[in-house]
């Protein structure tokens, strides 16, 4: 198999099969298409098709971030590239458990691109050095994990209360073309929005909670130093107040998507500037 | 093994002639019984519409000259003179029949280009005509044939996906808000014909509760009672505007029927709920104020008007995909009825050539003395390996190349130049 060798300065290895970056990237892009197509088209075959390209993406991924994990012999998360590959990688995972519970394939054109984007620009990524993280161990493991996974299903509410808000306007201004007859319904993009948000919500509460249950055990004592706490705090609430007014008379609609979409600026900031300039303890999760 | 249809439809009779030509499912196996009693088909599929009535046979002799009869059949048989019915009649035979039929099938032929219903019909029409022993080999193929062209061009092209009248379109838009109407409840204004198209729609899509509010309340309790909907007295707004999620408003009316602050009022106790309110009145019943309120979507009768016009220009460029569907199942199905007419020939002739074999035997070899019973035997096999190596390759290619059963266009010139002096099966 053909291996691309990418060498940080200190010469620490980052090994990455271009068979499995390849076959995920095709298989991203691909079931793009076929979802464009099934947007377009409305036919069944194609969203299925599209359903099955991302299941083989999903699976070529999970080998692709196993392969760099045994490789650089750290976790996929320690550096940027690990950090928007696992993502990605969770994005669509998020993304496919909600297509399949809400039965609704017409999102998947607007949320691949962004897996595919996160894919590719996580090996695009600068390479970075590599030290032995602070402590092991799967509390950390699930700390992170459960942090990345409820960042990308804010990420996935964002899509859909964008798509709400793009299809909502165009129903209010009687712009009816062939694409918002293949858009979900609003009130099914407020649910899956919904449903989202409150994955995230679950996921970043226990994931936050098993950040401070492994530095209390790491230093014996809380730190509340960290910039990052705050804007993990910050997040927390700004979904939960989403979560609460999007059933209420004044915010339901589009309202509460624009407040949804407003939230997840917040989640990218901390998952940016915070991480990269602000925070010591978190620089890339 | 010929293929012959004889009908009409909305674009060759008024709906006068139509009328006094339809079948019902009774009439249908009666027809089917008698024409094939008669002797006039063999095999009957009779297609009955309310824009078509249509007769599809397989004719004994030439599918020409049954032509006239089965014209004189229908005339006779709804009581209608030949003379009204002979301008309105169209004759299609074998290829013209089958591509008919595909298009009919497919919906392109239909007054509502692409509307779903007709497939139904003629699966239906099949169901009974096949349960009744009226179709053989070839009719079970032309309408297994026609039922999947009709599949397909719906799965394939979007000829059937859009709506094309202004109640259907304002049902598709409110499944655009609120998804599966099957747990909404809608509050129709009027009782007119708009209104109990636009509750059959409703009805159609399994609506949960459906509201009938009008004027004269007879009218209201009629369609309700019809549609299994449930009467709201005029004028009642502030607790009926509180449940539904689509309103549609078709009354006559010089003002509107509902003003901006009554819909603002009930959104408020809703709880912003979204609604959709499609005014298909004339004055508009909706007063335009509304359209500006959080969460409430209005849609006139000539923003859906549009819709439907756009929605037909885009169904009539999939026409040309649908054809080359339709084309390419009358391939298939000619192909088949060649296949099977020339594997019929080959029998036939191997069946003369043993004759012809057997005469020449007693002629020539059995005036051979010094021939034994074996040598006689020997000389039989013979020649019936060598008449069986003759026709072996063409058997074989008929059976295996579809290019070639294109290019035998006339079966019957084949019969008439090899089997000339027999009769025909």
């Amino acid at each position: 198999m053909l291996v691309i060798e990418r060498l940080a300065p200190t010469g620490t290895g980052r090994r990455v099969h271009s068979a499995l970056f390849i076959s995920t990237a095709v298989a991203y892009a691909l079931s793009f298409a076929v979802y464009l197509i099934f947007l377009n088209t409305g036919k069944v075959l194609s969203g299925r098709l599209g359903t099955l390209l991302l299941a083989a993406g999903l699976v070529t991924h999970y080998f692709a971030l196993l392969g760099r994990s045994r490789g650089t012999h750290t976790v996929p998360y320690h550096d940027l590239y690990g950090a928007m590959s696992l993502f990605g990688w969770l994005l669509a995972l998020t993304y496919l458990a909600l297509e399949l519970y809400h039965r609704q394939r017409s999102v998947g054109a607007l949320v691949v691109p962004f897996i595919l984007l996160f894919f590719v620009g996580a090996h695009l990524a600068p390479a970075d050095k590599l030290s032995p993280p602070p402590a092991h161990g799967p509390l950390f493991a699930f700390h992170v994990t459960l942090n990345i996974l409820a960042y990308s299903a804010f990420a996935l509410a964002f899509v859909l209360s964008l798509t709400f808000l793009i299809e909502e306007r165009f129903l209010r201004n009687h712009q009816l073309g062939d694409v918002v007859w293949r858009l979900p319904p609003l009130e099914l993009l407020e649910r899956m929005s919904r449903s989202s948000v409150l994955i995230g919500l679950v996921c970043i509460t226990i994931g936050t909670a098993f950040g401070f249950l492994w530095v209390y055990r790491l230093s014996s004592e809380y730190s509340f130093y960290d910039p990052k706490y705050a804007i993990t705090l910050l997040v927390l609430i700004l979904y939960a107040v989403y979560f609460r007014l999007a059933r209420t008379t004044a915010w339901r609609g589009a309202r509460a998507s624009k407040l949804c979409v407003f939230n997840f600026l917040i989640v990218f900031l901390s998952f940016t500037v915070v991480n990269l300039y602000l925070s010591a303890n978190h620089r890339f999760f | 093994m010929e293929i012959v249809l004889v009908g009409l439809n909305h674009r060759t009779a008024p709906v006068e002639v139509r009328e006094r030509v339809s079948f019902t499912v009774e009439q249908a196996r009666r027809a089917s019984e008698e024409l094939r009693s008669k002797g006039i088909l063999e095999e009957t599929l009779v297609l009955s519409t309310c824009n078509r009535s249509e007769v599809y046979g397989v004719p004994p002799e030439t599918s020409r000259e049954c032509a006239p009869g089965l014209s004189n059949f229908l005339s006779e048989f709804h009581s209608v003179r030949l003379d009204i019915l002979g301008n309105s009649l169209y004759h299609h035979y074998d290829r013209e029949a089958v591509r008919h039929l595909f298009r009919v099938a497919a919906g392109l032929d239909s007054m509502m280009l692409g509307e779903a219903e007709i497939l139904g019909q003629v699966r239906e029409a099949y169901r009974v005509a096949h349960e009744q022993g009226a179709t053989g080999p070839v009719l079970n193929r032309l309408f297994q044939g026609a039922l999947e062209v009709g599949k397909r061009v719906r799965a394939e092209t979007e000829l059937g996906t859009r709506p094309m009248s202004a109640a259907s379109a304002g049902v598709k838009l409110a499944e655009r808000i609120f998804g599966k109407l099957s747990e909404r409840s809608a509050l129709v204004l009027g009782a007119g014909t708009i209104s109990e198209q636009v509750i059959a729609q409703f009805r159609d899509r399994g609506i949960a509760r459906l509201f009938v509010m009008n004027r004269s309340r007879d009218r209201a309790d009629g369609l309700a009672k019809q549609y299994g909907g449930e009467v709201v007295g005029w004028g009642e707004w502030e607790k009926t505007l509180l449940i539904p999620d689509v309103i549609v408003s078709s009354v006559s009316a010089e003002e509107p029927v509902l003003q901006r602050r009554m819909v603002e009022q009930a959104m408020g106790k809703r709880g912003n709920r979204a609604l959709f309110l499609m005014d298909l009145g004339l004055p508009r019943n909706v007063d335009a104020g509304v359209a500006k309120l959080y969460n409430v979507y209005v849609y006139n009768m000539d923003d859906l008007t549009e819709i439907v016009e756009q929605n037909r220009q885009a169904r009539e460029n999939e026409i040309p995909k649908a054809d080359s569907i339709v084309d390419e199942h009358v391939g298939k199905f000619l192909s088949w009825q060649a296949s099977v007419e020339l594997v019929g020939l080959v029998n036939e002739l191997r069946a003369r050539m043993r004759e012809e074999r057997a005469q020449f035997i007693r002629a020539r070899v059995g005036s051979i003395q010094h021939l034994t019973e074996a040598d006689r035997a020997r000389v039989e096999k013979l020649m019936d390996d060598m008449l069986e190596t003759l026709l072996l390759e063409p058997a074989q290619r008929l059976r295996g190349e579809k290019d070639l059963r294109r290019k035998v266009q006339n079966v019957e010139a084949l019969r008439d130049l090899f089997l000339s002096n027999r009769v025909k099966p």
